[in-house]
């Protein structure tokens, strides 16, 4: 289970992440929501999968499932065949929040944390392979400071960096850069891709941005609020930084916002039952 | 109506502006040295020296006021009887005494709480159980325990131990669960993320992300147990041959050296402020002001 899985260098014909006629029931102070109903769809690696949809679609729930924090009510979620049970390195996540990194340790120190937790390998190489992964984040600089000396954006590459020299099977990222500046938030997601087209990992985003979905993912899962239903899988591997503007871009963008508020009276009803 | 909509403001259209910041000139005084007065008064010894130096004046010019060396010595005096008390008399071996017990009590009262959170934030009904134990007895203030320990242990380091166990746990367990339940959930999640469980987690990542408020219960409970440590022995004293810092205060008092009393009192406060001052400021620096969780 918590062996990493070699990325293959071509995609495979067997899917690695499965998620199967999922349902996510959470428990609040005074409700049992249904965050999903019935969700299914398949990662292959090296996909850029995004799961899209407005607050209340249950996209962070699923990511939470996939990454072993919750237990499905009915289906079932299998990486590359095995039934996930609980939390593991080999599904590291990147959260949207900044107190994701150990304020105790540095820069270098959060990056090594896992391996060492882990005895992924001695220290030595340890700390090797994590000044190579900071290099390609550009945080070299950086190494021995600690986190609440870090800007935001550095921040997110950091924990970039941490989930990615776990080598996992599948990286899961939860609107990484939704706390970021605008700016900020663009640089990161070209970077990212350029560290995708660099390492090849295979990566689950969740994002409530469209244009942030056209521009990092390569498959889009499209869903309904209130409970989380898939409407919708689209493919956006053709659709890069380079098209922003052009039809195609302005085509797809439309597509999937038309979709998300075709039913504006359910939506608007279903916020009123769960406000 | 029609007159506000007259009247609405348009703002002028001015002509653009593009500046090539290389063309000006120097920016000027960006930052200003400060004076010597202003950097001396900003460090905080010096401030804290100054109200030192007034209280020792006033209590000098008081004590030859008042002129009665028996009930209010002066600060020369008491300084005389420290000297003496500390070279020739039993002053440094009473506070090893002291320091001695203190060391054993807080390290079993420390390993104890260790234990108590531990469990406690491991189930619910261990957090049940510390919860009740820790709102009975932590308003119990350990000196009401010494009858009863000597009951129990008899006159010796046992019965001050105990009690100073009392008054270390359950300040130190207090704080410490309360800071592991404020880890934020992306911490806690961060960590189950790259594989922590069991006692790795909290060793691992409770311990240093609470580690704030662990400190403030290591502060509390170290006050706590100085104080109880002083107030015990000064009602039993000495158990053998040797007594505490407690017990120098008691016998000075029944032989009306009152200028060794007040040593014996200084010496309480200066243990005291330095601990605070100079052992827990050295681990605040290292630790939780170094990581940016406390300024």
């Amino acid at each position: 289970m918590n062996k990493p899985i070699e990325p293959p260098q071509a995609a495979q014909a067997a899917p690695l992440v499965v998620v199967d006629g999922v349902t996510l029931q959470y428990k609040t102070a005074d409700h049992l929501v249904t965050a999903t109903w019935q969700v299914g769809f398949e990662v292959y690696a090296a996909d850029r999968y995004v799961l899209l949809g407005p607050s209340g679609c249950g996209k962070t729930t699923i990511l939470k499932a996939i990454a072993g924090f919750m237990a499905p009510v009915a289906g079932s979620i299998t990486l590359a065949g095995h039934t996930i049970e609980r939390p593991g390195p080999d599904r590291m996540m990147v959260f949207q929040e900044f107190d994701q990194l150990l304020p105790w340790r540095t820069v270098l120190g959060n990056v090594l944390f896992p391996l060492l937790v882990n005895r992924r390998m001695p220290r030595r190489a340890a700390e090797d392979h994590a000044r190579a992964l900071l290099a390609k984040v550009n945080l070299t600089r950086f190494e021995d400071v600690y986190p609440h000396m870090l800007s935001g954006g550095m921040k997110q590459r950091v924990a970039i960096a941490r989930a990615l020299a776990m080598e996992p099977a599948v990286l899961l990222m939860d609107e990484p850069f939704a706390a970021l500046d605008a700016l900020t938030r663009r640089k990161m997601q070209e970077e990212l891709v350029a560290l995708w087209e660099d390492v090849r990992f295979t990566v689950i985003f969740v994002t409530h941005s469209i244009e942030e979905a056209l521009l990092i993912g390569n498959r889009i899962l499209v869903l309904s609020p209130h409970p989380g239903r898939v409407k919708a899988e689209l493919n956006a591997g053709h659709i890069g930084f380079s098209d922003m503007g052009t039809p195609a871009f302005d085509a797809l963008q439309r597509r999937i916002h038309d979709l998300l508020f075709t039913d504006k009276v359910e939506t608007a009803l279903a916020h009123e039952v769960h406000p | 109506m029609t007159d506000i909509a007259a009247r609405a403001l348009v703002p002028p259209t001015r002509p653009e502006r593009v500046i090539a910041l290389d063309a000006m000139g120097a920016v000027g005084d960006v930052a200003r040295p400060l004076t010597p007065l202003e950097r001396i008064t900003n460090v905080t010894a010096v401030r804290r020296l100054f109200v030192l130096i007034v209280l020792a004046v006033l209590w000098e010019g008081y004590a030859r006021f008042a002129a009665n060396p028996l009930l209010f010595p002066s600060l020369t005096d008491t300084l005389e009887a420290f000297w003496e008390a500390a070279v020739r008399g039993p002053l440094i071996e009473r506070t090893l005494t002291s320091l001695q017990v203190l060391a054993a009590g807080y390290a079993a009262g420390l390993a104890i709480a260790a234990v108590f959170t531990t469990v406690a934030v491991s189930t619910r009904v261990g957090t049940d159980f510390l919860s009740t134990l820790t709102a009975m007895f932590n308003p119990l203030p350990a000196i009401a325990l010494l009858p009863l320990a000597l009951l129990w242990f008899g006159l010796g380091a046992k019965s001050l131990i105990f009690v100073i166990i009392h008054s270390v746990l359950w300040a130190v367990a207090l704080n410490t669960h309360s800071g592991f339940m404020s880890v934020s959930p992306t911490l806690r999640m961060a960590g189950q993320n790259v594989g922590l469980r069991g006692l790795r987690y909290v060793a691992l990542l409770l311990v240093p992300a609470a580690f704030p408020s662990i400190l403030t219960g290591l502060k509390i409970g170290w006050a706590f147990a100085w104080r109880t440590l002083i107030a015990a022995e000064l009602v039993f004293g000495a158990s053998s041959r040797s007594g505490g810092l407690g017990w120098f205060i008691f016998e000075n008092r029944n032989q009306l050296e009152t200028a060794s009393v007040f040593a014996g009192l200084l010496t309480v406060i200066l243990i005291g402020l330095f601990v605070e001052s100079v052992i827990f400021r050295a681990i605040e620096n290292a630790t939780v002001r170094r990581w940016g969780m406390q300024s």
